[in-house]
């Protein structure tokens, strides 16, 4: 089979059995690294070639496309094929899994096996973004599941093993649901086919499609952090070692939305118009919510995965007020949290890492100690409360501005309850800022602390420029999210 | 016009070079580099303020709105945010003053800030605060405006915070940007109402449009005038600035005096025509939160004894006057009820001026005597001349005397309020006779009145040096002159030349009561025992404790933010997330755990036991199918 696509699985696989025959340190992040360049370098190429085909005049919805039968009896197919959407979240997930590398470059013990689960774990990744087959599917994400127990269990910090246990487990019950409604879609559909594309064009039995609607999208809301099932990423969050936190954070969260988006909303609608406004009230509970709750929390982590349990469900809120103009700005929030959250932890881990501590409450003045980690924290936070110039700004009034266009009353009450959320930001990011960063030197013991090493500058550097980059020039991301939103929202919208 | 775009670039640069260079240059070569870029900036920005005035007015007497750069940053299927640059007779003006004061500040600086640490940092954040009000004033379309008015926001909070281990100064910074975000919240909301309804951002829609939006036109104009209003700290939205002067005093001059701070003005301005045309039942409003505005700050500032804070209540109460202008204004013809749209924009040139200059002077004093209390100071005028004359030519200026710059413009302010009504035009007058005593009690407590000889003589003040005094002379000799600009003939509200004639009434009326109350002043403050003034404040201790401590306003906010949000929100949800949501998801956990527990005695791994069950169930069984 002749698609570039599939470079995506067997890069890893590759690099996977590279680190199998590793036999030293150096080794391994010899691998890592050029595996990790090569996924970014052809993500990139993807982007720009993509880009091209589109200009050069090919509508299909989805490109490179190709389809070998995999399971006969039930039509399982390993189908490939990327549209706008998809290429984004390749191209996010390249970032965060090159940055991942670099950020846990000190890692020890069994940095071999850590890195070989963490492989692991993008192939799963990587496998969901360029299916489109939903078996296919459902099985990267699978694998993509299982690594997570085992990284944060093994190499996660605090409560590791109850962290990890109630991640997987919750995400698990997800994933249960998540089949249910899979199978409720291929026996709907007459039980001929599990592609995507195929499955957008036969229509649903409406009572199927409001039975088994709520199941599949609570199923992948559970990933996307969805009110009430978000309780798994605080502790799972911040038990996990830097770069599965930000490999979780930044991408397999937005699996969820990504799930949410392509698979229920795009082949259940009627399922959509019955359980939208219920799960909006959820959604909308989340943003608000998961920003009241970062508050108040002192440690550094928890902090940031309430503020991310906040964007996430931003994410959800902007497909469910179903207009072109927000469900573009949910992709973009996708995009632009997963690189923000990314080097949120990526920043956290390496602070953690030498003062051993993420209690805001014992840290003081971490500015005249570590300047550069410090600045780089304060720009992170700037992104994250929507400052202009930044990813974060660009998204969200994307997603303001779509939502707007919704005209429905209960729409509006929604969308002005969660602009809200852009005040409570500022709030709970300049407190924590405040805390930590400004103010005197108050440990004696941090002033024998160094600032960022090379490696880690690497890892913070390439984020700021991806979270700069977007939010500077957003109009190729809005382009190329735009036209592919097209054909998703048009099932939806009479 | 294209060169306009170096307004935008050159701060840019400066702020990128400085920002990511700046801990490899030393610091004389930043502060060159920062002052150098904004020559450029003022050089262009005085070129294009005479090309566009010397090119003359349309043929209906206008001068032309000229949008040299436009692109669409970031599309939202119909409406788009664009990026440009847009010249007009204020954002033309406000080019001027801004590049003017930031000039001045950053020439200023060299001196006032030698030797501190971070001072890369605060001229990288400087010429980032210029860009971003640049690109303000210039914005071809409200959501434009948004992006820099947020960008302003920023540069403020970072300098403010500019002492970052100052706990007083990370709370102010703190303050700052929450509450002006909390405003911003209104204008984005009333943004995206224009926006869906107009079916654009920019400031001149389609009039069929807006006629049918309807009541949407008046909420969304409202709801921007909020941010404006934070922006500019009108009550109950000001408690941040009194706070921001935190920051070093330079910032306070450039930021929280001149040109920030009347970016609320400059809104309301700017959406001015669609006030009067779709929303003028708003502007009365804007002109009573003005006045209260001006009232309340003019009071408080009467009892401040730090010298910052009472030029920062002074801010607040001058921004009011501009406010009111504006919301007196009741047609766009400026002589027919127009006026104080032309008064506003004058009084907003003005002020910038001697504001910066009382700022800057205060900044002076505060470098010779380490403090910003008036009783560290008075007798100042002996050892500081040049400081003491300019800030006394910006004390009379503000107290409105002839023929400095400030009885001008505020002259034209009180016209325009006693054309609105007499109760709006007296109680005008009445605060501007509070500010002219406010402004010379400060001014005999720093230069007159009781020396504080123990401090003087321990460490004898002394002049500044000339990097900080030629700002000040320079700053002056503008105050003095500025009042006899033929403003109106530049800008007026509906475009057309306006020609200024003093209302003699007005202006005599003014005048006295501005040399009453200096006179006032003079007998209360000016001998170094000051009896009037302490047995009022004994007679009176309630009221002064009270506007001493600015009304209690604060206290209402840190209950706000500390028992509402805190205690009553962000506590409860926290305690609900982790006992009750967490809690059931363990219980869950904890259940299975319990009956797996329960049952596993069924699996003891004894063979024997084993053996038992599969032979009794055998039995069982047959048993069962026999019967059956």
């Amino acid at each position: 089979m002749c698609n570039i696509l599939i470079l995506f699985v067997v890069i890893p696989l590759v690099m996977m059995l590279g680190l199998w025959a590793s036999r030293s340190l150096c080794q391994v992040k010899v691998v890592m690294v050029s595996g990790a360049s090569l996924l970014l370098a052809l993500s990139i190429y993807i982007v720009f070639n993509y880009i091209g085909l589109r200009n050069a005049g090919n509508d299909a919805e989805m490109l490179y496309t190709s389809s070998i039968m995999w399971y006969e009896p039930l039509n399982i197919c390993f189908s490939l094929g990327v549209d706008g959407i998809s290429v984004v979240m390749i191209l996010l997930s390249s970032i965060i899994v090159f940055t991942g590398v670099f950020a846990s470059w000190r890692l020890k013990p069994m940095t071999k096996e850590y890195f070989l689960w963490y492989t692991l774990l993008t192939v799963g990744v990587y496998g969901f973004f360029i299916s489109i087959d939903l078996f296919t599917m459902f099985m990267f994400y699978e694998v993509a599941l299982i690594p997570m127990f085992l990284l944060i269990g093994v190499w996660g910090s605090g409560r590791k093993e109850y962290s990890a246990m109630k991640l997987t487990l919750m995400l698990m019950g997800g994933s249960a649901l998540i089949l249910i409604g899979i199978l409720s879609i291929y026996y709907g559909a007459g039980a001929s086919t599990m592609n995507i594309t195929e499955l957008s064009q036969i229509e649903i039995p409406t009572n199927i499609q409001h039975t088994f609607f709520p199941l599949l999208f609570l199923g992948f809301g559970i990933l996307g952090a969805l009110f009430p099932f978000h309780t798994w990423s605080p502790d799972g969050h911040a038990s996990a070692p830097t770069a599965v936190s930000m490999l979780h954070a930044g991408v397999l969260m937005k699996l969820g939305g990504y799930g949410c988006f392509r698979i229920a909303m795009y082949l259940m609608p009627e399922g959509l118009a019955m359980w939208g406004e219920v799960f909006l009230i959820l959604t909308t509970i989340s943003v608000v919510y998961g920003a009241f709750s970062a508050c108040v929390q002192t440690d550094l982590k928890y902090i940031n995965a309430y503020s991310s349990v906040s964007h996430c469900g931003l994410v959800l809120f902007a497909l469910l007020m179903m207009t072109r103009t927000s469900c573009t700005g949910a992709i973009m929030q996708m995009l632009s949290h997963g690189l923000m959250t990314a080097l949120f932890f990526a920043l956290i881990g390496m602070m953690y890492g030498r003062t051993h501590t993420r209690d805001i409450r014992e840290m003081s003045g971490l500015m005249k100690i570590m300047p550069c980690l410090a600045v780089c924290y304060v720009i992170a936070g700037l992104a994250n409360l929507g400052l202009p110039g930044f990813s974060g700004f660009a998204a969200e009034m994307t997603i303001f501005v779509g939502s707007f266009e919704n005209t429905d009353t209960f729409h509006r009450v929604c969308t002005i309850i969660a602009t809200c959320s852009i005040v409570i930001t500022a709030v709970y990011i300049l407190r924590t800022v405040g805390k930590f960063l400004y103010g005197e030197v108050n440990n004696p013991e941090f002033l024998q602390l160094t600032d960022a090493s090379w490696d880690e500058k690497v890892a913070v550097f390439t984020l700021i420029v991806c979270v700069a980059g977007l939010g500077l020039a957003p109009l190729w991301a809005s382009d190329l999210i735009s036209t592919s939103v097209e054909p998703i929202i048009s099932q939806f919208i009479k | 016009m294209e060169y306009t775009l170096l307004l935008l670039i050159l701060p840019l640069f400066s702020f990128l070079v400085l920002g990511l260079l700046g801990n490899y240059m030393k610091p004389k070569v930043a502060g060159f580099i920062g002052t150098l870029s904004l020559v450029g900036i003022t050089i262009v920005s005085y070129f294009t303020a005479y090309n566009y005035f010397a090119a003359g007015r349309n043929a209906d007497g206008v001068f032309p709105t000229l949008i040299p750069y436009n692109w669409e940053w970031l599309p939202f299927g119909k409406l788009s945010i664009d990026m440009g640059v847009m010249l007009d007779p204020i954002s033309v003006m406000m080019l001027v003053v801004i590049s003017t004061i930031s000039l001045m500040v950053h020439i200023y600086s060299l001196g006032y800030m030698k030797g501190e640490t971070g001072f890369q940092r605060y001229y990288a954040f400087i010429s980032l605060f210029t860009m971003s009000m640049l690109g303000l004033v210039v914005a071809t379309n409200i959501f434009q405006m948004y992006i820099f008015w947020e960008l302003v926001g920023v540069s403020s909070y970072l300098l403010i915070g500019f002492y970052y281990t100052k706990p007083a100064a990370i709370a102010a910074s703190k303050k700052a940007f929450i509450v002006t975000r909390f405003a911003d919240l209104g204008f984005l909301i009333g943004i995206l109402i224009y926006g869906f309804y107009v079916g654009t951002f920019s400031f001149t829609p389609d009039t069929a449009r807006l006629i049918s939006a309807g009541a949407m036109i008046p909420l969304a104009l409202s709801l921007m005038f909020v941010g404006g209003a934070g922006k500019s700290a009108m009550f109950p939205l000001h408690i941040w600035l009194p706070d921001a002067m935190e920051g070093p005093t330079p910032v306070s001059a450039l930021i929280h005096a001149a040109t920030m701070v009347v970016a609320g003005v400059f809104l309301v301005a700017r959406m001015f025509p669609l006030f009067i045309d779709f929303a003028p039942e708003v502007l009365p409003w804007i002109a009573y939160i003005g006045a209260f505005t001006a009232l309340y700050a003019a009071a408080v500032a009467c009892v401040q004894s730090d010298i910052k804070r009472v030029l920062a209540f002074s801010t607040i109460s001058q921004i009011g006057f501009m406010m009111v202008a504006l919301g007196v204004s009741t047609s766009i013809d400026p002589n027919n009820g127009g006026l104080g749209y032309m008064a506003s924009m004058f009084h907003l040139f003005t002020h910038a001026m001697f504001k910066a200059l009382l700022f800057l002077g205060a900044g002076s004093i505060i470098h010779a005597v380490h403090s910003n209390e008036m009783s560290a100071m008075g007798g100042l005028r002996r050892y500081m001349p040049v400081t003491h004359i300019t800030f006394l030519i910006a004390c009379l200026a503000i107290a409105g005397i002839w023929p400095l710059s400030g009885f001008f413009s505020k002259d034209e302010i009180l016209a325009a309020c006693f054309n609105f009504n007499p109760l709006m035009g007296w109680t005008m007058t009445a605060i501007a006779g509070m500010t002219a005593f406010y402004m010379f009690r400060l001014y005999y407590c720093i230069f007159w009145g009781k020396e504080n000889k123990e401090l003087h003589e321990a460490h004898t003040p002394k002049e500044s040096p000339l990097s900080m005094t030629l700002p000040l002379i320079i700053l002056a000799a503008i105050t003095c002159v500025a009042g006899f600009i033929p403003f109106g003939k530049f800008v007026s509200s509906n475009g057309t030349a306006y020609h200024i004639h003093i209302d003699a009434t007005t202006a005599a009326i003014s005048l006295v009561v501005a040399v009453c109350s200096i006179a006032l002043a003079t007998l209360v403050y000016a001998r170094s025992k000051q009896p009037i003034a302490d047995t009022l404040a004994t007679r009176f201790a309630g009221l002064h404790k009270a506007a001493y401590n600015r009304f209690y306003i604060d206290k209402v906010w840190i209950f706000i933010t500390k028992q509402i949000i805190f205690r009553c929100i962000s506590t409860p949800i926290a305690w609900f997330d982790k006992h009750i949501i967490d809690g059931f998801f363990n219980m869950c956990g904890k259940c299975t755990a319990y009956l797996s527990k329960k049952i596993k005695w069924l699996q003891d791994s004894h063979i024997q036991h084993y053996c038992i069950w599969f032979l009794a169930g055998t039995v069982l069984l047959t048993i069962i199918l026999l019967i059956f």
